[in-house]
């Protein structure tokens, strides 16, 4: 048991560390300084109390959509459309921001409620094709993205403001930004998402292992022929698990509407973050704590990035190579699985 | 044993964590404050996009050039956004970086823009195609409605199937201008051409701008204007795709922002052909440039809009005119003259255009 956690650890962090490794090789034949790329890299995310601040807020949205991906995955489910669910969560929790006017013990909750009823809302439609007509949950929800793309650009359009491009700023009520994390970050767009990111973890994690719905979720997962002889109703729990994962990439989505910008403009395209999601819950094992530090992982390297061109002469494209080059290697774990075994075998 | 491989893996991250951060000290270095430094951060579309944000960096490239600045910190320089969260933490890495000027390059900006002028009102900023009500703002707009009447005038005086087409970025109210200063310009010299607009929803996705194209073309539309930044890649691919077909197919795209005859040039059956019928300057870099000169000089227009239209050359038609015929440019002088005099009000939205359409009756 121990030996195979050790294994479920070292996978990532080797893959992370061949990453960096061969990100540096591609830097070295483009004609880049990967040294100086690295440090800027670094100083970029951790270098001073602002880009701390910053690689926390990035890391936010990351967390909660790694989390849905995850709960997804953990269930049997492929849950692509995250990115979907976020973006309705989005459009819902700055709804609710600009159109109450309540105290703000009553109004933040309600926004973010808002925004993982309507994830979940979004997740339930390609949960029950599956559950009752065996429709394959990767196409619907990959469909359903670019429904919630172009629906919540004509609502935006049409509802939340004058044929303009974007929404009014939410209610000072519903924000989730706070001047006294600015203040200690030196203006950065830090706000308190992180405290409900890690909330989320923890709730993710009580309920996949410590209660006996969680049991019923994964053991669904795992065999739904066995689960059904067990006589539990594998529908309403493939359904069920959709909808928490459409719930939490509800809740990121307004991390980004209530913390981040405190509106929603119209978007040309797909904000990334739910597909960054599965590389995030891919790479953290798709384990409520391992998301938290993959999570930190990603927001680090989006964040740090933004420093490579202005003190390193490296272009940020070159980031995307190496997270890429990250996932490939989890993605081929098997690989590194097989050394560490010979490893094994060769120590003793 | 076990205990051996994990310190080992253990020990390894541990030296490559070190390694890494030992390098790490050098990125804060402050730059030699001496002269005047000046910065801009991209949207989404980087500063090769073939039109606006390359515009802005051409302008700045030029003003660094003029006045012996280096390129990076102390000198100027550009950072690129590479999603809408990144607008803000950009422009305070640039405040940061202690520069005396800070553009934000494009309407999407403005939000992030007046955000970080407000937590520090001792940076001068500088937004293009928004306005931004803060003293430390100075706001840089452009009358795209003059200039896209002026090749709208192109378009109807040039078009042999009196079907002209419009591909807009996305629909909103600085795109609209394009539309209906094109529209108008199309009406006012040709009543009989119809002008079909469609729009993309992006402006960075050139395939969708190749698709709509095909389809305008397909129906016998001969022009097509675009105002949708690199999705008009998209058209351009197409009509130089059509024309390798039949060279003798009169089929034309009129370009945006910057002079897009370079994107044009097609080679079909040994000779060389161009696509592109003239294109709709608007002269980011002149107003990057002014707006750069004026702070220097310590005239820092904080707190104005100021709007660049045909009289102060900040739109206009491309300098390369070998496609249009002689008597056309005639009269697209004719009309800029009206318009700078005063004769003649270009449309901005399209309420507008229905009224100028109604003039026209």
């Amino acid at each position: 048991m121990s030996s195979s956690r050790l294994t479920n650890f070292l996978v990532p962090v080797l893959a992370v560390l061949l990453g960096v490794l061969v990100g540096s090789i591609v830097m070295l034949v483009s004609g880049y300084d990967p040294i100086a790329g690295y440090s800027a890299l670094l100083y970029g995310a951790f270098g001073d109390n602002y880009y701390i601040g910053e690689t926390i807020r990035q890391t936010t949205p990351y967390i909660l959509a790694g989390l849905a991906v995850a709960f997804a995955f953990r269930t049997g489910l492929f849950n692509i459309g995250v990115e979907g669910q976020l973006i309705i969560g989005w459009l819902a929790s700055v709804w609710v921001g600009v159109a109450f006017d309540l105290p703000k013990v009553i109004h933040l909750p309600l926004a973010i409620l808002a925004a993982a009823v309507a994830g979940a809302l979004w997740a339930f439609i390609p949960g029950f094709l599956k559950a009752h007509f065996k429709v394959h949950e990767v196409i619907i929800t990959i469909m359903m993205n670019y429904i919630a793309l172009h629906v919540s650009n004509a609502i935006i359009r049409s509802v939340l403001s004058n044929q303009g491009f974007k929404s009014e700023k939410i209610h000072e009520t519903a924000s989730l930004q706070s001047e006294f994390l600015q203040s200690i970050t030196d203006y950065s767009t830090l706000h308190y998402g992180i405290i409900v990111a890690v909330i989320g973890a923890i709730i993710m994690w009580f309920l996949l292992e410590k209660t006996t719905k969680g049991y019923e979720l994964r053991a669904v997962g795992f065999n739904q022929h066995a689960s059904h002889y067990a006589g539990m109703n594998v529908k309403r729990n493939i359904i069920l698990a959709m909808v928490i994962s459409g719930a939490f990439a509800g809740v990121a989505g307004a991390m980004e509407g209530l913390g981040t910008f405190g509106n929603i403009s119209v978007k040309a395209g797909f904000t990334g973050i739910g597909f960054d999601g599965i590389a995030v819950a891919l790479i953290g094992g798709n384990n409520a704590f391992g998301i938290l530090l993959s999570a930190l992982l990603f927001g680090a390297l989006k964040v740090g990035a933004l420093e490579m061109p202005s003190s390193a002469d490296v272009p940020t494209e070159l980031v995307d190579i190496v997270i890429a080059l990250i996932i490939f290697f989890v993605a081929s774990s098997y690989l590194i699985r097989l050394l560490l075994s010979r490893f094994k075998k060769e120590g003793k | 044993m076990k205990k051996r491989r994990f310190g080992l893996a253990l020990s390894l991250v541990l030296a490559a964590g070190t390694l890494l951060s030992a390098c790490a000290n050098n990125g804060d270095k402050a730059g030699d404050k001496k002269g005047f430094s000046v910065a801009m951060v991209t949207d989404v579309g980087g500063i090769d996009d073939k039109s606006f944000n390359q515009s802005a960096w051409e302008g700045l490239q030029k003003f660094g050039e003029d006045n012996g600045l280096k390129k990076g910190r102390g000198g100027y320089d550009y950072l690129q956004s590479q999603s809408d969260s990144d607008y803000a933490t950009n422009l305070n890495k640039l405040v940061r970086s202690d520069y005396d000027l800070i553009y934000g390059i494009g309407y999407l900006m403005a939000d992030a823009v007046g955000q970080i002028a407000e937590q520090k009102p001792k940076g001068k900023f500088a937004i293009v195609d928004s306005v931004v009500n803060k003293p430390n703002v100075a706001s840089i707009t452009f009358k795209e409605n003059e200039g896209s009447f002026l090749v709208g005038v192109v378009a109807g005086l040039t078009t042999k199937t009196n079907k002209i087409g419009f591909i807009g970025g996305m629909e909103i109210p600085l795109i609209e201008k394009f539309e209906s200063g094109f529209r108008a310009g199309v009406k006012a010299v040709n009543p009989k051409a119809k002008v079909e607009v469609q729009y993309a929803g992006a402006f960075d996705q050139a395939d969708k701008g190749k698709a709509i194209a095909s389809s305008m073309y397909a129906s016998g539309v001969d022009i097509i204007y675009h105002a949708a930044g690199a999705t008009g890649n998209g058209v351009f691919s197409e009509a130089k795709d059509l024309k390798t077909k039949d060279p003798n197919r009169e089929i034309w795209v009129i370009g945006v922002d910057k002079d897009q005859a370079p994107e044009g040039v097609v080679k079909a059956g040994g000779k060389t052909y161009n696509v592109t019928l003239t294109s709709m300057v608007k002269r980011v870099d002149v107003a990057v440039y002014d707006v750069a000169k004026k702070t220097k000089e310590g005239n820092f227009p904080g707190g104005k809009t100021i709007e660049y239209g045909l009289p102060e050359n900040g739109v206009g038609i491309a300098p390369t005119q070998d496609n249009i015929k002689p008597e056309v440019l005639k009269a697209v002088d004719e009309w800029k003259q009206k318009i700078i005099k005063g004769e003649v009000k270009v449309p901005k939205t399209r309420e507008e255009y229905k009224q100028f359409e109604a003039t026209l009756k």
